[in-house]
């Protein structure tokens, strides 16, 4: 009885059990998993057999010689870069726009969450629609419009395929960097705001000297996790050109999928997916720095 | 003239924004002779309808596709990882709050992080790990590796939503003669149930979404859930059948858009780590 009673009221001993389910699975499920990735570029494994050989640098070398991983290392940079600029030019200039008040705004934000809400997967495959070499709208609507005398064979042709790849990258992720961003004005407090408008300064100056320096780390956040979707999202790239046409716009996840799964060679696919590894450690000293930052500040 | 402006702005985005579900609106209804009209015939406007809409290719989705039985696969799927999810993060996310004091929260944070190892630096790895469980082109393998993406996050915003909630109740419970184990099955399940809400939403939406998994995991068309049967294995050789296909987009984004939009503030308040008060 008297043993009973300690342990239900020992703090440490129940913090420990109840945290101790979620620490098994992330270390069984992610930090497991996560050596093995490392390892297995080292290795010789195919999909096939369950053997698995040591086979130091190989994969590596064999990547590094490769044109089409060269490439897809250089498009995945592209792609990851080219939308996060357009997310940030959006999702700022959104925010000045949301955080007005106007009629319909309710259903206005719904539509804006739309892109964010959707699978990433049946948003692709609408693109894939729109952006059809012989019933693409958008070829339609520029036709229409004089504005367009050629045909624009958008998923065929690699440079053209690039940018909408871009573009959708930028069109579903700029929904949520608005969100973060409308969440970080309405955190600048209102003093400072007044102070700038007694000083006699406009919109743009307000704007450019005084909130965009305040919203900076929040933008940041929107940014890094921008840049975790993007740079290892598979989706989008494989429903909308399967990394064609030949192979010109492959990036990292969907050249490590033909490589590993498609392919079997699971060795040179984990060394593939390796390379996402930089884009990673970057946000996450980015994120720990922020973090340092907000802790200092709330003291 | 500024109202203008403005109005002109938000609809702007909202094109931008809602332009891709506009179409899967129209093409899900149109009559196959008005959908596919080449684009070089600029005589046929595209953005309407100029034959009355059918239901033909709703009822092509759910009659003659695999359709129904990817929405039951998804389901069961959801179901199974939303359990999981809640019954282990939520748990750990009061203990990180309450119970472990300050290494609680670097803890906090490392579990965090490893929300940010993606998928695709997981599946080849996991596909070893599936074939040899014996869990390949089963739903059980989804199971099995879908809370690798819901548990840290949601961890994190039980942490978070726990430490929100005023102490004196718990306190009130302990001075009335509660254990402090009896306060955890008693007294707290009540006042974090917005939280635990949060959770049963976001892994709800995180499941619907993904797509990495699945692709690496299933190979038989009976066997897919929603997000990878509809791009994949609706295409007939090289047949799309964009109308059955757009439907199909346009009944689960409608949903899951309108339930997303009721949570937001709080998904924003996670992602901020804290930093800002939505």
């Amino acid at each position: 009885m008297i043993l009973r009673r300690t342990l239900a009221d020992r703090e440490d001993v129940l913090g420990v059990a109840m945290l101790a389910p979620a620490l098994i699975y992330v270390t069984l499920l992610v930090g497991v998993p996560f050596v093995l990735a490392i390892l297995l570029s080292f290795s010789n494994a195919t999909a096939g057999s369950l053997s698995f050989g040591w086979a130091g640098g190989r994969n590596y070398a064999a990547i590094l010689g490769d044109p089409i991983f060269l490439r897809s290392l250089r498009n995945t940079a592209i792609v990851t870069i080219g939308s996060q600029v357009l997310v940030v030019v959006l999702a700022t200039a959104a925010a000045q726009v949301f955080r007005a008040a106007f009629r319909g705004k309710r259903l206005a934000r719904l539509v804006l969450l739309l892109p964010w809400a959707v699978p990433v997967s049946l948003a692709a495959i609408a693109w894939t629609w729109i952006f059809d070499s012989t019933f693409s709208v958008l070829n339609w609507t520029l036709k229409a419009a004089h504005l367009l005398h050629g045909w624009l064979y958008w998923l065929g042709d690699p440079g053209l395929a690039l940018v909408a790849i871009i573009i959708v990258q930028a069109w579903r992720i700029f929904p949520f960097a608005t969100v973060i961003v409308l969440a970080g004005l309405s955190s600048i407090p209102q003093d400072v705001v007044e102070a700038a408008i007694v000083d006699g300064a406009g919109f743009w100056r307000r704007l450019f000297k005084v909130e965009l320096p305040l919203l900076l780390p929040v933008v940041a956040v929107a940014v890094l996790f921008g840049v975790v979707y993007t740079a290892t999202d598979l989706g989008v790239v494989y429903i909308l050109t399967g990394g064609g046409p030949a192979n010109t716009t492959q990036v990292l996840p969907t050249l490590a999928f033909q490589r590993g799964v498609l392919g079997a060679d699971l060795g040179q696919g984990a060394a593939i997916a390796v390379f996402l590894l930089p884009f990673l450690i970057v946000v996450a000293v980015a994120m720990l720095r922020l973090a340092r930052r907000a802790e200092v500040g709330a003291r | 003239m500024k109202r203008a402006g403005l109005y002109a702005a938000a609809a702007g985005f909202m094109l931008f924004a809602g332009f891709p579900f506009y179409w899967m609106l129209l093409t899900a209804f149109k009559q196959n002779r008005d959908l596919y009209v080449g684009a070089f015939d600029t005589r046929h406007v595209p953005w309407i309808f100029n034959d009355p809409p059918t239901l033909e290719h709703v009822r092509l989705l759910f009659g003659q596709t695999e359709f129904p039985r990817w929405v039951l696969n998804t389901l069961v799927v959801v179901v199974a990882v939303v359990v999981i999810t809640v019954v282990v993060a939520v748990p750990a996310g009061y203990s990180l709050a309450r119970l472990t004091g300050r290494w609680g929260e670097r803890l906090g944070m490392g579990i965090f992080f490893t929300y940010l190892i993606p998928p695709t630096l997981l599946f080849i790895p996991f596909s070893r790990v599936v074939a040899l469980l014996g869990l390949q082109n089963s739903l059980g393998a989804l199971i099995l590796v879908y809370p690798t993406i819901t548990i840290p996050f949601c961890t994190w915003l039980v942490m978070g939503f726990v430490r929100s909630v005023p102490w004196d109740i718990e306190e009130q419970a302990m001075i009335d003669g509660y254990s402090r184990l009896a306060v955890i099955m008693k007294v707290a399940p009540r006042l974090i149930v917005p939280g635990i809400l949060t959770v049963v939403v976001f892994s709800f939406t995180l499941v619907m979404q993904e797509f990495v998994y699945a692709l690496t995991f299933l190979s038989s068309v009976d066997k897919m859930t929603v997000s990878l049967g509809v791009p994949i294995a609706l295409v007939r050789g090289d047949v799309y059948h964009w109308g059955a296909l757009m439907a199909a987009a346009l009944v689960i984004s409608i949903p899951l858009a309108i339930i997303y939009n009721l949570f937001i503030d709080r998904f924003i308040q996670g992602f901020t780590m804290g930093a800002v008060k939505g």
